[in-house]
């Protein structure tokens, strides 16, 4: 019963060269000093587009309000609170033997237990939605987009674990900790229920120790296999003895210790662990104890740090770390983890403060993931979204968008295997593998889609409003400051001046060489709202947005 | 979607008028009405092409095309400061009453060869002096107060294939339908749900795609991406390969002038036409006609803005006429040249003229019936500042005639292809040579066998669709009275012929007929089927 080692040991062979050296002469050498450079709406849509989905206009005017270290400081200490948990927007099962007829439509159902393979593949579905939801309403804060990093991090597969609830649980767990203390997360996320079935830590026992989770502990939650992680196979088989003995309950959906399946030898470490003995425990306490032993052992690893914060370098940042990079960004980063024992705001914030990070070279070169590119897109054009209230609409609406996510590359909580999404680790396309001759072409559909007619639930209307979005600018009116602000929101790299005035001329002008008519058009609009002046300029303002969303630059955050 | 629809898609539900509703769609239809009719007819098989220019700004007609008879001395006082001298006029061939602007040497030329036509005076009733309405106008071939939102070519390819993009490219059709040079496609070739066209953003895109090279990009991170990621557009881009594949066919063209953005666009259209591309439609545009002002250098009205721009025009269409001759197309293809307005008889003082009414247009093509259709405008002897031209011809009547004449359509499927107010005075004009639709494979007739068929029928919730298929794609539309299609029940390529049954579930449609489509390669039947209440 180790298919997904087995699996993904398979899929994991070509991704295991180090993380390093591939100097390339536009790479920078800045490093983490405090950004004290200009503070505009470039600085601005820059670090929101990183942390958040899409940066909206909204909040971009807000932050113009603050300096750099606040605006970063807030992003990092979200007050909001979070969001309600995910609810029964499907419908019971008429067939008898399906038995969740005792929680009612529109109440959740994250506290029932049930085991009903069709239950839990409808709230599987809705926890979906709910997930897509939270990123669709996020808090002005770095949450929602963390949340969905460490899920991938740690790389489970809801359809595999297939118990909705517990699936949730997981996010839950690291939904806690978001922000806070990834040593715990880990010693946590360890002893979770979803973690110990997809990777088979319930099996894990004395008289047949099941190595699938101590080997990912160790290579993709803490140490990877870079050059400066060194530890052994045996290491991984006494880590598998450390951590026998857990299971799940699956009426009660808690954790047990079994300390009869306890392998209770002591357990020896090689020289890369410093020759560490773990001590073999009994009775009740003993997976605890051996679990914190183990936890500690590894987080004593210079490597730990490093490894964790290329992984955020690579989310954040971009994907290549060259040697200038990981002297002058990932040591002083990962100095700066370790020494707070592993929490996470300090080093976000030292990341997200740096020189480095507001580089000119470092912007504009991240290839959107799909929520990027969807969840962000459905953001910046200030897309309305029925009130929460209306939970049907909401949920068929936010199914729309995951499943958009989906078929442009990326599906939340079910990467393709426990290594997460391969743009994040696989050498040396990275980022670049989010566009392909499929998904591109899916992501234009899908911007083309949103303008021209949209989604409809229950009557109600998705689609990006390419007029009202104009209405949020300062100077619609003028087709070139209504270019040049909505590309400020758009896009991270300039068009050329000629692409700007062709775009201009042929689209916003229909071919007329003189600005005013597009501005006595938008007067017209405004001043008198008929059919007919709505139509010129939305049909212009159609056309125009389509064309941006086409473009290749919108692929770039 | 799709055939058919125009009258539903085109027109959103608020800025529905009550007689548009009635003129559209209370109508009960039977097995020979133009809709069931339209709807069984195949795709024309022509090879025929037509070239859009649009001349954008309000091209001033009346300097391009001038009176030489009796009425040129009303034409001269109405705009002295700006007329052409009548002895500057050129002269075209078989036109004894009117002439072309000095510059237009190679219209001229054309004229002789006998590949010319002017039509005079087109426009329609109550213009409007907006760029924006006016254009939109023209290219949605709506009335003036009438708000549509699909294109008259759109309109026409959603007719032939219909579906589209879904299915697209197909082996009877591996060509985009319809080719813009600009950064968007436009509303002329929007169709009732989809936009029929590509764009080719300019020459500059044409020439990478072909090459294979991308815009240059800095050589930072963000420039290795967009590098990267436009590289991944390119390839993707439907119909890139099929266009290289065209414009690699042809190693040699004719000359054309340098310096002329019109010339370099239908330099690329003459050579995709020749290298094989089974598209229809091509529009390609010029601006700068809004010649309020200095639009003549004063010491000399024969040189100066307008006639930049007109010579570029007559330039371009000579140069590429002669292309197509070289190529061995030029039967081929037609092209016509519009604006969305004309401009005012009278000039104003900025030696300019403002913005107008009805104007004359050029049709250019072997297959043209050459000379000139309509009068000399009649301009007033003491021209106001508000005297328009009155229009000779509705632009939507050359519209029509193309599209029966050159695109070979029966005469009630063009009249369905407009507004229902419009339709009822679509001219069918002497625009084309005799002839030029014989030759042309009309759609095939209705085969007598049953194709498509339904148990029970009538029915009350559900009936059962049997249909057979000669294999390959194979489409069946399910389409209410009002000409919408409700479903599309098979949407699918068959590996072979067969008969096949689909189950059809009617529940919760109002009682009524519903027409089942069958199309199957070049053929179509429609089965009517007719629901009632239990």
């Amino acid at each position: 019963m180790d298919r997904k080692d087995f699996l993904t040991g398979l899929k994991r062979k070509a991704k295991t060269v180090p993380a390093t050296v591939n100097t390339q002469s536009f790479r920078t050498n800045s490093g983490i000093n405090i950004y004290t450079g200009a503070w505009t709406e470039q600085e601005i849509v820059h670090l929101l587009k990183r942390t958040m989905f899409g940066a909206k206009k909204g909040d971009v005017d807000y932050f113009k309000t603050k300096t750099m270290s606040q605006t970063v400081d807030e992003l990092l200490n979200p007050t909001a609170p979070n969001p309600a948990p995910p609810i029964k927007e499907y419908t019971t099962s008429t067939q008898p033997g399906t038995p969740d007829g005792n929680i009612a439509q529109g109440t959740t159902w994250v506290n029932d237990i049930n085991n009903d393979g069709t239950v839990q593949s409808q709230r599987r579905a809705s926890y979906k939605k709910w997930l897509t939801g939270n990123m669709i309403n996020q808090d002005r804060s770095i949450k929602e987009k963390m949340l969905m990093f460490l899920i991938d991090k740690f790389g489970n597969e809801a359809g595999d674990i297939g118990n909705g609830n517990w699936v949730y649980r997981q996010q839950d767990l690291i939904r806690q900790n978001v922000l806070g203390n990834y040593k715990s997360l880990v010693t946590n996320i360890t002893k979770d229920i979803a973690m110990l079935r997809y990777l088979n830590g319930y099996l894990n026992q004395a008289s047949a120790p099941d190595e699938n989770y101590a080997r990912e502990l160790m290579e993709l939650f803490t140490l990877g296999k870079g050059p400066g992680s060194q530890y052994t196979e045996n290491d991984v088989k006494e880590a598998a003895k450390v951590l026998t003995g857990w299971q799940v309950n699956t009426t009660t959906y808690t954790t047990v210790f079994t300390s009869s399946r306890h392998s209770t030898v002591n357990k020896t470490f090689s020289s890369f662990f410093n020759n560490t003995v773990i001590t073999g425990r009994t009775g009740a306490t003993a997976g605890d104890l051996e679990l914190t032993d183990l936890i500690n052992m590894i987080f004593a690893q210079q490597e730990v740090a490093k490894y964790i914060v290329r992984k955020f370098y690579r989310w954040f940042v971009y994907y290549e770390i060259d040697a200038a990079t990981e002297t002058n960004v990932i040591t002083p980063l990962a100095d700066i983890f370790r020494s707070s024992n592993y929490e996470l705001k300090p080093m976000l914030a030292a990341l997200f403060k740096s020189e480095h990070f507001f580089d000119q070279l470092n912007r504009g070169c991240m290839i959107k993931n799909p929520a990027d590119h969807i969840i962000g897109s459905l953001r910046e054009m200030n897309t309305s979204f029925p009130v929460a209230s209306d939970w049907d609409t909401s949920y068929g609406l936010w199914n729309t968008f995951y499943s958009w996510m989906v078929l442009t590359g990326q599906n939340l909580h079910d990467p393709p295997n426990v290594s997460g999404m391969p743009a994040y680790y696989q050498e040396p396309s990275f980022h670049e593998l989010w566009i392909n001759s499929d998904s591109l072409p899916k992501r234009n559909q899908f911007t083309d889609f949103m303008i021209n007619s949209g989604y409809v639930r229950n009557g109600f209307r998705v689609r990006f409003d390419c007029v009202e979005f104009a209405k949020t600018l300062s100077n619609p009116g003028n087709p070139n400051d209504l270019m040049e602000e909505a590309l400020s929101i758009l896009y991270r790299n300039d068009l050329l001046p000629q692409t700007k005035g062709q775009i201009k001329t042929q689209i916003l002008l229909t071919g007329q060489q003189y600005d005013y008519y597009w501005t006595n058009a938008w007067a017209a609009y405004i001043s008198n709202p008929t059919t007919a002046n709505y139509n010129t300029v939305n049909l212009r303002l159609k056309t125009l947005f389509q064309y941006f969303f086409n473009l290749s630059e919108y692929q770039l955050a | 979607m799709k055939r058919r629809d125009f009258l539903l898609n085109t027109i959103p539900a608020a800025a529905i008028l009550p007689e548009v509703i009635n003129g559209y769609s209370v109508k009960a239809f039977n097995i020979n009405s133009p809709l069931v009719q339209a709807l069984m007819r195949g795709t024309t098989l022509t090879d025929h092409v037509l070239v859009i220019i649009q001349l954008s700004g309000g091209n001033d007609g009346l300097n391009m095309v001038i009176p030489i008879d009796a009425m040129y001395s009303n034409y001269f006082n109405a705009r002295s400061n700006v007329a052409i001298p009548q002895n500057k006029v050129l002269p075209i061939a078989g036109v004894a009453t009117t002439g072309i602007h000095t510059v237009m040497t190679g219209l001229q030329s054309l004229f002789t060869e006998g590949k010319a036509k002017v039509i005079q005076a087109v426009g329609y009733p109550q213009p409007n002096f907006s760029h924006f309405r006016a254009t939109d106008i023209w290219m949605s071939g709506s009335n003036s107060n009438q708000e549509v939102y699909s294109g008259w070519a759109g309109r026409y390819l959603n007719y032939e294939y219909p579906n589209f993009p879904s299915g697209y490219p197909t082996t009877a059709m591996p060509d985009p339908l319809a080719i813009q040079i600009g950064s968007s496609t436009t509303l002329t070739s929007q169709g009732p749900t989809a936009n029929m066209g590509m764009s080719i953003t300019n020459p500059t895109t044409f020439y990478n795609l072909i090459s294979g090279t991308t815009d240059p990009a800095p050589s930072t991170p963000a420039g290795k991406e967009l590098t990267y990621i436009r590289t991944v557009n390119q390839q993707t881009q439907q119909y890139s390969t099929v266009i290289k594949n065209a414009a690699n066919l042809i190693t040699q063209q004719a000359p054309y002038p340098t310096n002329n953005s019109l010339g370099d666009q239908l330099k690329i259209v003459a050579r995709l036409i020749s290298g094989g591309l089974k598209t229809r439609v091509y529009m390609v545009s010029t601006g700068g006609f809004d010649t309020h002002s200095v639009q003549v250098n004063s010491g000399d009205t024969t040189t100066g803005n307008h006639a930049n721009l007109l010579k570029r025009v007559s330039d371009a269409i000579k140069a590429f006429q002669d292309d197509l001759k070289f190529q061995g197309v030029e039967d081929r293809v037609v092209g016509m040249t519009y604006s969305e307005f004309g401009r005012r008889i009278k000039s104003n003082s900025s030696t300019g003229t403002d913005h107008g009414a009805a104007a004359p247009m050029f049709l250019f093509g072997s297959k043209i019936e050459s000379g000139m259709l309509g009068v000399n405008p009649t301009i007033p002897a003491n021209a106001s500042v508000n005297d328009n031209i009155p229009m000779q011809y509705d632009f939507r009547s050359i519209y029509a005639t193309l599209l029966e004449k050159w695109f070979c359509l029966d005469k009630t499927i063009v009249d369905s292809l407009f507004p229902p107010n419009v339709n009822t005075q679509l001219q069918s004009l002497p625009l084309l040579k005799a002839g030029a639709c014989s030759g042309i494979t009309p759609p095939p007739p209705t085969d007598t066998n049953s194709l498509i068929t339904n148990y029970p029928n009538p029915f009350t919730s559900g009936t059962t669709i049997k249909f057979k298929t000669q294999g390959g794609r194979t489409l069946i539309q399910i389409i209410d009275t009002l000409g919408r299609v409700i479903k599309v029940p098979v949407d699918t390529d068959y590996a072979s012929s067969g008969t096949y049954t689909i189950p059809f579930d009617g529940e919760g449609l109002p009682s009524g007929v519903y027409y089942a489509r069958f199309q199957n390669g070049v053929t179509q039947q429609v089965r009517a089927m007719l629901k009632v209440r239990e």
